[in-house]
């Protein structure tokens, strides 16, 4: 069999190429000849990105298996495997990211044997643990449908309500967990990203992001796999994406608000640009588009918003972990071009493991299970949308 | 009784004989070039800053609460009793999450190493636990680092402040600061000048305290919302099975009439 070299697989070769380079360079020269952290930004871009971002991005996995299986939403049921899927690919990648920031790596099992239960950090690396442990599991339906083991599937789905809530459960701990990291830091975080309710908020933008990322994705993989592309599903998600918009604004305008930071955040300055840039991309913009019924049913406008929205709070996690301690600091940090080809090198592998998975996996539903959903869709209870957009609170 | 380290800025007068014997006591190497480095590094855990004719040194503050001890996830940090704050290197998995949640940013990082270990001042543990002052206190020519009970140090500084008020800044660094340290400062100028963070900013609460309040909630926050899920799961789930026996139900009795 001949692979042939189409433009995507040139550039897959060009990014792995420079990432196993970064890769070498970080294991046998360190962490300060591959990076520009130092001892006053002990913390970079891959925390910054692959660790706060990638563990966002992740959230989709467990918004829709919350909407589906917790709220019973039915006619979401076409996109949990591809969202769970997506997920179980994050959290694995978090984890090599990992492997490449921590300083000694080969310790990492340190965590499960000198445990210290007042570290957010050690309730972080349990809670991806064995979250990650309980996506392999709900995941591990699609391998054995493509097997045809029926019996395990029996079993698994004995155990799925235990699955589901401690899925959710540990989603919930260590999305929070993530903001909660930087409430140790009050006087070197600026006031713009820090607030006691810091954990409130990564909670919140982890749904949105969950549902914004899941139109995406849904919308992603229609196009390169040629599928019909389920509207109905698509609206749905997107009036839910809109709530859960609107209660993130509204929290964020209520923490400003109550700490007198209005004023403050209207003046121009280095922060406020990206404060500015932040609230635009994740707010104002993606909330704009949505309000116009036009464009909240159509797929290209959900898609618009959706990127938009995921550009925002990537935005946010990267001000909380990056921009907002150079006032501190005294001076900027820029990545060295090998932490970016790291995090590029681990983004590649993510989308070529979907595509494998996709390609071998029952994922996606078969064309004639989709017609069949399809017109579930339209008998569908009205009520089980409040029900679903409860899940953006 | 902790132990603790007074360093008084007025009697400083810049020896930097401090450094050397720290850099001695921890087998690290000291040299003109190493002494005419003016920050803190994986290899110089003291610094004596200068400012015209100022002195300052900086150091680890060895909280009361230690920061680094709450928030590292294996514990590798800890308080002794005696009063240093100490690292296990063993435990260590190179997260930096110290180094982060440090208000002083007092620990430092081997970036070069393969092998990279978080460094900074320790307090000379060993010397302390045999009862004698740290290196750098047993070596300072003037007294301006003085070893003690943090009490009798406070009572001291607290003495020098009332005898000698035009020569000090009036006010004790480290008494309260992040809920107090056992590095008490007395200066003439604002230590703020020399890099330290404004008692304002950084407050008197303890550090683990702002985390604390999150995690204390974790325990009880597990099985609450584990219940509401599972209640919710109930729910959405019962009214499927209520319809699907109604439904049964139902054919059961129109199959009976039919029979009858």
């Amino acid at each position: 069999m001949r692979i042939k070299l189409t433009f995507w697989r040139v550039v897959f070769l060009v990014i792995m190429g420079l990432g196993l380079y970064s890769t070498f360079v970080r294991y046998f020269y360190g962490l300060g000849a591959v990076s520009n952290m130092t001892d006053q930004f002990p913390w970079g871009f891959w925390i910054g990105f692959d660790c706060l971002c990638g563990v966002m991005l992740a959230a989709g996995g467990f918004c829709m298996v919350g909407a589906v299986y917790l709220f019973n939403v039915q006619s979401l049921q076409s996109v949990v495997r591809p969202a769970v899927l997506t997920a179980f690919l994050g959290y694995l990648l978090f984890i090599v990211g990992l492997l490449f920031d921590l300083g000694r790596p080969w310790f990492i099992w340190h965590q499960l044997i000198y445990m210290n239960p007042h570290s957010v950090m050690f309730e972080v690396g349990m809670c991806v643990m064995t979250y990650t442990t309980v996506l392999f599991f709900e995941f591990l339906p699609s391998i054995f449908e493509r097997f045809n083991l029926k019996q395990p599937i029996k079993w698994i789905h004995k155990f799925y309500p235990v699955l589901i809530v401690l899925g959710i459960l540990l989603s919930t701990l260590h999305q929070s967990s993530l903001g909660s990291l930087y409430l140790i830091m009050p006087s070197k975080l600026h006031p713009f990203w820090y607030s006691p309710a810091l954990p409130f908020f990564f909670f919140g933008s982890a749904v949105a992001v969950g549902l914004a990322m899941t139109i995406f994705e849904s919308t992603q993989s229609a196009k390169a796999l040629g599928r019909h592309l389920e509207l109905s599903v698509l609206v749905r998600l997107g009036g839910a994406l809109l709530v859960a918009l609107w209660v993130n604004a509204l929290l964020r305008f209520e923490d400003y608000f109550h700490r007198g930071m209005l004023r403050q955040i209207l003046q121009p300055s280095y922060e406020a640009y990206f404060l500015w840039l932040e609230l635009a991309l994740s707010f104002v913009i993606p909330i704009t588009l949505l309000s116009f019924k036009k464009i909240r049913l159509s797929p290209n406008g959900l898609y618009l918003a959706s990127v938009i929205s995921l550009f925002g709070f990537i935005t946010n996690r990267l001000n909380v972990s990056l921009i907002g301690f150079e006032t501190y600091v005294g001076h900027h940090y820029m990545p060295k071009w090998t932490e970016f080809s790291v995090t590029l090198m681990i983004i590649a592998m993510g989308f070529a493991l979907f595509q494998i998975a996709v390609q071998y996996l029952p994922i996606f539903p078969g064309e004639a299970v989709a017609q069949k959903q399809e017109t579930k869709v339209n008998v569908a209870r009205p009520m089980s949308s409040p029900v679903f957009e409860n899940a953006g609170d | 009784m902790s132990k603790a380290l007074l360093y008084d800025s007025t009697l400083c007068i810049g020896c930097k004989q401090c450094e050397q014997a720290c850099a001695t006591q921890n087998k690290l190497p000291y040299n003109d070039s190493v002494a005419a480095e003016e920050r803190q590094s994986d290899h110089k855990y003291t610094v004596v800053l200068t400012k015209g004719e100022k002195f300052m040194r900086r150091l680890c503050m060895h909280c009361e609460h230690p920061a680094c001890a709450s928030v590292c996830p294996v514990g590798a940090f800890h308080k002794t009793k005696e009063g240093p704050v100490v690292y296990d290197v063993w435990k260590c998995i190179g997260c930096r999450y110290c180094m982060a949640a440090c208000a002083f940013s007092q620990p430092k990082y081997e970036w070069g190493s393969l092998n990279p270990r978080v460094r900074k001042c320790i307090m000379c543990p060993d010397r302390v636990l045999a009862g004698n002052p740290t290196a750098c206190a047993e070596i300072c020519p003037t007294g301006a680092t003085k070893f003690g009970d943090r009490d009798d140090l406070v009572r001291e500084a607290q003495d020098r402040l009332r005898q000698n008020p035009s020569a000090y800044v009036p006010r004790i660094y480290g008494l309260n600061e992040v809920g107090r340290t056992c590095v008490l400062i007395l200066s003439g100028m604002n230590v703020e000048d020399f890099g330290y963070p404004a008692s304002k900013k950084i407050g008197d609460t303890p550090m683990p305290e702002y985390t604390g309040r999150v995690m204390e909630r974790v325990p009880d926050f597990i099985p609450i919302w584990s219940l509401v899920l599972g209640g919710i799961y109930w729910i959405s789930h019962r009214r499927e099975e209520v319809a699907a026996a109604e439904a049964q139900e139902k054919a059961k009795e129109t199959k009976n009439g039919s029979v009858r």
